[in-house]
């Protein structure tokens, strides 16, 4: 990426200055949508609203025409004004010095012939301007390192390392509403819309040059050139994470679909494919996609298959290492020898001898704690999976909400229980930056009971608990996976687990 | 759309043959008698298979024979498949093969596909392969840890490990198929697509059994 491109996708993420094109006083209006957006996150530099009669909006003046906004005051223009009005529009922002323009307004590729020419005129208009064109047809931009929330969407996600670019812009939505829940946050986020002239691919590249940005997240549709997606996804793969979810199956198939390998490559285990080759955490879903990014933006990678399950109850434990053992990337380990004498050292003897290894209500005040250190640092482990976070304040919460509290010892006993929890949640956090490894926590209470204390303190910590050991599974075997890419490419240092 | 020719079956070998893809040893020879020679040269039992540039739908038709264990059932063969050969077939001979003996069906080839270009395929093979759909792909050129990866990525790794009495596939010789047959279609630009099909798992390595590149006319 040259220092033009730069600069204008910083134009687009870090504007200093944002004009809005086409607000509304009209609280059901996109125009009105968007002004309330921006003027709500604290964006710290100016915003020119323009509108049509010059009307206050959301108590903020408004311009009738952009004739009075101060040359050099904006870098970005936010625009829902109709499709008609925008040749203009443009050309004086650019005589303004705006850089990057978001187009929201609809009425291009997606409306027909004559759209479809409007978008072509758009795109060599902004080439001919200089000028960053996104969209159009788009929901918006969002850039916390800027608190820019230029979206005609919500939410507003919290600030993290993951950069979200799609050409679905209710996808985008999805993602930042699963950033609100885990409290993993985003960097950038922005719908592509008609990606009449930067596409998805261009997002990413950006993604993948931005230090902001640590892990790349998209959900695509219809590749055209699926050599450039190729070498394009492949070179920010090597620089950052990618997580991509493709909607449709492709529907192309091959060209000499009368050949037995034709006739194979129709749906789209060709995508699958390629993914594997360019080093894509290919998700089916947008929870597990949005989860993969998740693991990859908290936890430290992965540096071979082992896993190793800890939990309090043997259920749990069963189902986790089912799920393990059916993967073809990760391994349930044996239990090495001198962890087995380390952990009978804290457990009573009736602890289950094995991966899992089922504390089976053995615990006392510190059994959790010294079993997450000690598993985590054993040279075999690669990874851990921790089940059994919050039971207690489970228990705790339902005396705290009965008829009893704070009677009868129950005050005591349930502060207790959840500072057991968080201390719990403390100690996965602390194996895993000390040993540099991902201790992944699952419970379904990170759902069900989101302030349950040890899922909160999770969350506090940067380092949410996963919804189930499936899911958390699942996480664990696409960093597996790029890890291993990375190790069999040389791409890292690190030498192979296997 | 252009329009594409094939190779015969021996020419198509022959030219995956120069790129690393093993094959069965076999002669193309004109006549029962010569078939009989050809089969006695390479030892019994043969296949013998009516072989030219447009055969299509060779078994549906009865043009292969397998098993042939004698001079008289080589020449009585080649005498069938020549005689049932008709006027669109073109310009025919009798292909003479050493059978192979394996359990394990592969199914590998090339494919210029619409979205992504030119790649290479693995999976497997058989009557079911295309119920099962058990294929892997990656673009071409790919690198020798994309065809190592492209064999791990096959769901049914039972079929490579140890089977029915036969030793594990040899991954790296399979791995070798697939960097052939990747050498092939990017050194081949006529080539349109690749089938070896099968692909049997002889002794634990991988020989093609039946091969038919498309080439653009």
């Amino acid at each position: 990426m040259n220092a033009d491109e730069l600069e204008r996708f910083r134009a687009l993420f870090d504007p200093r200055g944002v004009i809005v094109a086409g607000v509304s006083s009209h609280p059901g209006k996109f125009g009105f949508v968007a002004a309330h957006n921006i003027l709500s996150h604290d964006y710290p530099h100016p915003v020119f609203m323009t509108n049509r009669d010059g009307a206050d909006v959301l108590g903020h003046a408004t311009y009738a025409d952009l004739s009075r906004v101060p040359d050099g005051s904006a870098d970005l223009v936010f625009v829902c004004t109709p499709a008609a009005a925008n040749p203009d529009i443009l050309r004086q922002c650019a005589s303004k010095g705006v850089k990057a323009a978001f187009v929201a307004s609809a009425g291009y590729g997606e409306a027909g012939p004559d759209g479809r020419a409007a978008q072509d005129d758009l795109v060599r208009l902004c080439e001919e301007l200089g000028m960053l064109l996104a969209g159009p047809n788009g929901q918006g931009v969002i850039s916390t390192p800027s608190s820019l929330c230029a979206q005609i969407v919500a939410p507003y996600p919290p600030p993290g390392r993951i950069g979200i670019a799609s050409q679905s812009g209710n996808f985008v939505s999805s993602f930042l509403n699963y950033a609100g829940w885990s409290g993993v946050g985003v960097s950038r986020a922005v719908s592509a819309g008609n990606s009449a002239a930067t596409t998805v691919a261009d997002y990413l590249a950006y993604f993948a040059a931005d230090p902001e940005t640590g892990v790349g997240l998209t959900y695509v549709e219809g590749i055209d050139d699926g050599r450039a997606f190729y070498e394009d996804m492949r070179a920010v793969a090597e620089a950052i994470p990618l997580v991509v979810v493709k909607g449709g199956a492709t529907a192309g198939g091959a060209r000499a679909a009368a050949s037995h390998t034709g006739s194979l490559a129709a749906d789209d285990t060709v995508f699958d494919g390629v993914c594997r080759q360019a080093g894509i955490s290919r998700a089916p879903t947008i929870e597990e996609a949005f989860e993969a990014a998740m693991a990859f933006a908290t936890q430290p990678p992965p540096r071979g298959p082992n896993v190793f399950v800890l939990t309090t109850a043997g259920g749990w434990g069963v189902v986790t290492a089912d799920r393990i053992t059916r993967s073809p990337d990760l391994e349930l380990m044996a239990l090495p020898a001198d962890l087995e004498a380390q952990i009978d050292a804290e457990l009573p003897p009736r602890w289950s001898r094995n991966n899992p290894a089922d504390m089976a209500g053995g615990e006392t005040r510190d059994t959790v704690p010294a079993l997450l250190e000690i598993v985590t640092a054993h040279p075999d482990v690669d990874a851990v999976v921790f089940l059994g976070l919050g039971i207690q304040s489970n228990q705790g919460r339902m005396e705290r909400d009965g008829r009893f509290y704070p009677d009868f010892g129950l005050e005591r006993i349930v502060s207790y229980h959840e500072r057991q929890d968080v201390r719990f949640a403390e100690a996965a956090v602390r194996a895993a930056d000390r040993h540099d490894k991902p201790v992944l926590v699952a419970t379904e209470l990170a759902v069900t009971q989101p302030d349950n204390p040890g899922v909160a303190r999770l969350r506090e910590l940067g380092r949410p608990a996963f919804a189930s050991s499936y899911r958390a599974v699942a996480a664990l075997e696409h960093m597996w996976r790029r890890s291993r890419w990375r190790h069999r490419r040389g791409l890292d240092p690190d030498p192979p687990g296997t | 759309m252009t329009s594409t020719s094939t190779l015969s079956e021996h020419e198509s070998k022959a030219l995956l043959a120069r790129y690393g893809v093993p094959h069965a040893p076999e002669r193309l020879v004109d006549s029962p008698d010569t078939a009989a020679a050809a089969a006695d040269e390479l030892g019994y039992p043969v296949a013998v298979k009516l072989c030219g540039a447009s055969i299509a739908h060779k078994t549906e038709r009865g043009l292969v024979r397998l098993g042939l264990g004698d001079r008289g059932a080589v020449a009585g063969a080649a005498a069938a498949v020549l005689a049932a050969a008709g006027p669109d077939d073109g310009d025919v001979g009798v292909l003479v093969s050493a059978m192979v003996k394996g359990n394990r069906e592969l199914i590998a080839g090339c494919v210029d596909d619409a979205v992504f270009g030119r790649c290479v395929m693995l999976g497997v093979g058989g009557i079911l392969a295309e119920a099962i759909r058990d294929v892997t792909f990656r673009i071409t050129p790919l690198a020798r840890v994309d065809a190592e990866e492209m064999v791990e990525d096959l769901a049914t790794q039972a079929l490579l490990g140890p089977f029915r009495g036969e030793p594990a596939v040899d991954r790296a010789a399979l791995a070798d198929v697939v960097m052939g047959l990747g050498e092939a279609f990017t050194a081949e630009a006529d080539a349109v697509s690749i089938d070896v099909n099968p692909l049997i798992v002889v002794d634990g390595r991988p020989v093609a059994v039946d091969a038919l590149v498309e080439v653009q006319r």
